[in-house]
């Protein structure tokens, strides 16, 4: 029997603006360790919406969520900023990095904010971290001048840094070609296999769901299967 | 909370924007620099024009005043204690301006803790003849040493040796119009006659010049004892006894117990010259004021450049959340960029208006009025520092405040959603 990362259940959403609309209708589901699960759907059918509430960013919701079988609902602000910061990694389909700073810097943002390990151990993983990911070139760049597949990976790096219980990724490959996606996929698998790394990605490439091991299918705010 | 972190981020946008943060910090450090340079010469300038009178005055002045007896004869007649009497006028009997018992009152002043010196003082009323025609003038009877101690006596001396009045007997230091009046130069006898009628001649020894220039035109000064000879009194003559106090404050109280205790008249510096506070106050008030309404106008600056800020770091802030960093972290890394634009803009400012202050007390100032002053007046008063040093970091702080509330309630899937 394997441990339990992600719980979700009976979640409920509906937006009030401008009419009351249901997006999610009683969800529930969990992830194990070291799965790798796709979210697939059409276009509106509340994929995104649910994302946010499992990464605990969204609180405007009904039901329970639980992660590493700790109960997220009603947790305060600053406790769910710290969940984030130490058991979730995000990657989104804008690879969002802070244009200040450099790919390192960037990488090693959430390690210093959790301030577990000495800022050495920290920059050290970090640069360990873009090795795997092949871009180790990178480390002294700004932000703003990588391409997209490049600040993709930097996102994943960053998302990598605290050894998070899991990675959720809102369409990771939406905005990257054919090639990049694959490398992107690639590395989500080499985290699963080798690490042992849970993955929640949603994702409107049926090639890239295809070869996750779990697909959870929505419509229209219900799991219809997985 | 991680400080260094924090600091880190903050330090490293407002790095980013540096332009922005230059303009806003320019501002604070405007606003500093003129309301350092404003209050120190301000201030200065009351302190200078203050003292133009205050130095010169005494804390407390002891006297006697001509005036009738308030117990007169028919008064304690047991034939009239019934009636009530209507006495008309009265004149003053056998008053006389000498304070009794003067060597007495003065030994028991300066033994008071409370005081800092006393100056005794004689005045006689003369005229100083020139030819056929003869001035009314006043010779101030004093004790140079402590007139100079307490009064600054020597600063208002522009020609001659002040000294010389008590060392040498018949010697008088005229004010600097009447000198220019007698055609007295130095070294020069002036003739004077005394309300009594009698005639002396006396040597000009200096020249005295307070600024104002109603009194230097009727002013002298002669010891002590050369005015006892010109009036023919005894050595105990005084008429004024000068107290000067520690504390100014105390003045009031200390005037009321001698009025009481040495059966005298005593008056205070507050009731003597009270129209000088009042242009002082007023004179404070402008400076703050204007210093800060220009803090003012350097916040709502920075909050501006602060809320542009956000709205182009609000991607950054949803990042932030995202990663972890939760709002009220948020909140502290804008407050740090307010309050290092008040920081450092606030330094410079203390710095520049230090330095504005040092030019302004070296340009010359000359003026026949202020014979003691050559520069404008500058007060280095560290007050003023310390108020501007709070004042910067105060107005950022709250320029911050709500765009920093704002960016700590910023909802990253809004934003994120938003792309
Ligand atoms: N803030 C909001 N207010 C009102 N309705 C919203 C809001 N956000 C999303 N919705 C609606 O909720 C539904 C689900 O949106 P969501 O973004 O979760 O869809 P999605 O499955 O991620 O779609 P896509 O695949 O296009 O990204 C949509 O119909 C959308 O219009
Ligand atoms: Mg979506």
């Amino acid at each position: 029997m394997s441990e339990i990362i992600l719980e979700a259940r009976h979640i409920y959403k509906q937006f009030n603006d401008p009419v009351t609309i249901a997006v999610l209708k009683d969800i529930s589901f969990t992830i194990n360790k070291g799965e790798f699960v796709s979210v697939v759907g059409k276009s509106g059918c509340g994929k995104s919406t649910l994302l946010y509430i499992l990464s605990t960013m969204d609180t405007a919701y009904q039901g329970e969520l639980l992660i590493d079988n700790e109960k997220m609902t009603g947790l305060k602000e600053k406790e769910l900023a710290r969940v984030r910061n130490e058991k979730i990694g995000f990657v989104f389909q804008f690879h969002y990095l802070l244009n200040e700073f450099s790919v390192l810097e960037n990488i090693m943002l959430p390690g210093r904010k959790l301030a577990k390990k000495p800022l050495e151990e920290i920059e050290h993983r970090a640069m360990e971290l873009l090795k795997i990911l092949g871009i180790d070139k990178l480390a002294a760049k700004k932000a703003t001048q990588l391409s997209g597949g490049e600040k993709q990976r930097v996102a994943i790096a960053r998302s990598l840094i605290n050894e998070p219980q899991i990675i959720m990724a809102d369409e990771p490959t939406g905005n990257l070609d054919r090639k990049n996606s694959e490398i992107v996929f690639d590395i989500f698998q080499k985290l699963a296999n080798d690490l042992n790394q849970s993955l929640l990605v949603v994702t409107h490439d049926t090639e890239f769901a295809a070869k996750t091991k779990r697909i959870i299918v929505m419509e229209d705010g219900r799991i219809v299967s997985q | 909370m991680n400080t260094k972190l924090i600091f880190n981020i903050a330090i490293s946008m407002l790095l980013a924007r540096w332009r922005q943060t230059l303009v806003a910090a320019i501002g604070v450090t405007f606003s500093i620099t003129m309301f350092v340079t404003l209050l120190s010469f301000m201030t200065g300038l009351n302190k200078m024009l203050d003292a133009l009178i205050l130095n010169r005055t005494a804390h407390v002045r002891i006297y006697n005043e001509i005036k009738p007896n308030e117990r007169q004869p028919l008064n304690s007649s047991p034939g009239f204690s019934d009636s009530y009497n209507f006495i008309q006028s009265v004149k003053a009997g056998n008053s006389r301006q000498s304070i009794y018992n003067s060597e007495a009152i003065m030994k028991q002043v300066k033994n008071d803790p409370r005081v800092l010196g006393l100056s005794p003082k004689i005045t006689a009323q003369v005229f100083f003849n020139e030819g056929n025609i003869d001035i009314t003038g006043v010779i101030y009877g004093i004790d140079i040493e402590a007139e100079s101690r307490l009064f600054f006596f020597n600063d208002y001396i522009v020609k001659g040796n002040s000294a010389d009045i008590k060392n040498l007997s018949n010697t008088i230091v005229l004010g600097k119009g009447l000198a220019e009046q007698l055609l007295a130069d130095i070294g020069d006898v002036v003739q004077v006659t005394t309300s009594k009628g009698e005639l002396f001649r006396l040597k000009v020894v200096g020249y005295f010049q307070s600024g104002i220039q109603q009194m230097d035109k009727t002013q002298s000064f002669a010891s002590i004892a050369t005015t006892q000879k010109l009036l023919g009194e005894p050595k105990n003559y005084i008429t004024d006894i000068q107290v000067k106090l520690k504390d100014i404050n105390q003045a009031p109280v200390v005037a009321k117990e001698y009025a009481k205790t040495f059966q005298a008249d005593a008056e205070d510096i507050q009731t003597a010259n009270s129209q000088f506070e009042t242009g002082t106050t007023v004179r404070t008030i402008i400076s703050y004021s204007v210093g800060i309404t220009l803090l003012i106008v350097a916040g709502f600056g920075i909050y501006n450049i602060l809320n542009m800020m956000i709205y182009e770091k609000m991607d950054s802030i949803a990042i932030l959340k995202a990663t972890g960093f939760s709002g009220r972290d948020v909140n502290w890394i804008f407050l740090v960029i307010a309050l290092s634009i008040g920081f450092f803009g606030g330094l410079t400012g203390l710095f520049l208006g230090f330095l504005l202050s040092n030019v302004i007390d070296n340009i010359p100032f000359n003026t026949a009025a202020l014979p003691t002053v050559k520069t404008y007046p500058i007060n280095y008063n560290p007050v003023y520092y310390f108020i501007g040093a709070v004042f910067s970091l105060v107005t950022t702080y709250f320029a911050g405040y709500f765009p920093a509330r704002k960016a700590s309630k910023v909802d990253p899937v809004v934003i994120i959603r938003g792309k």
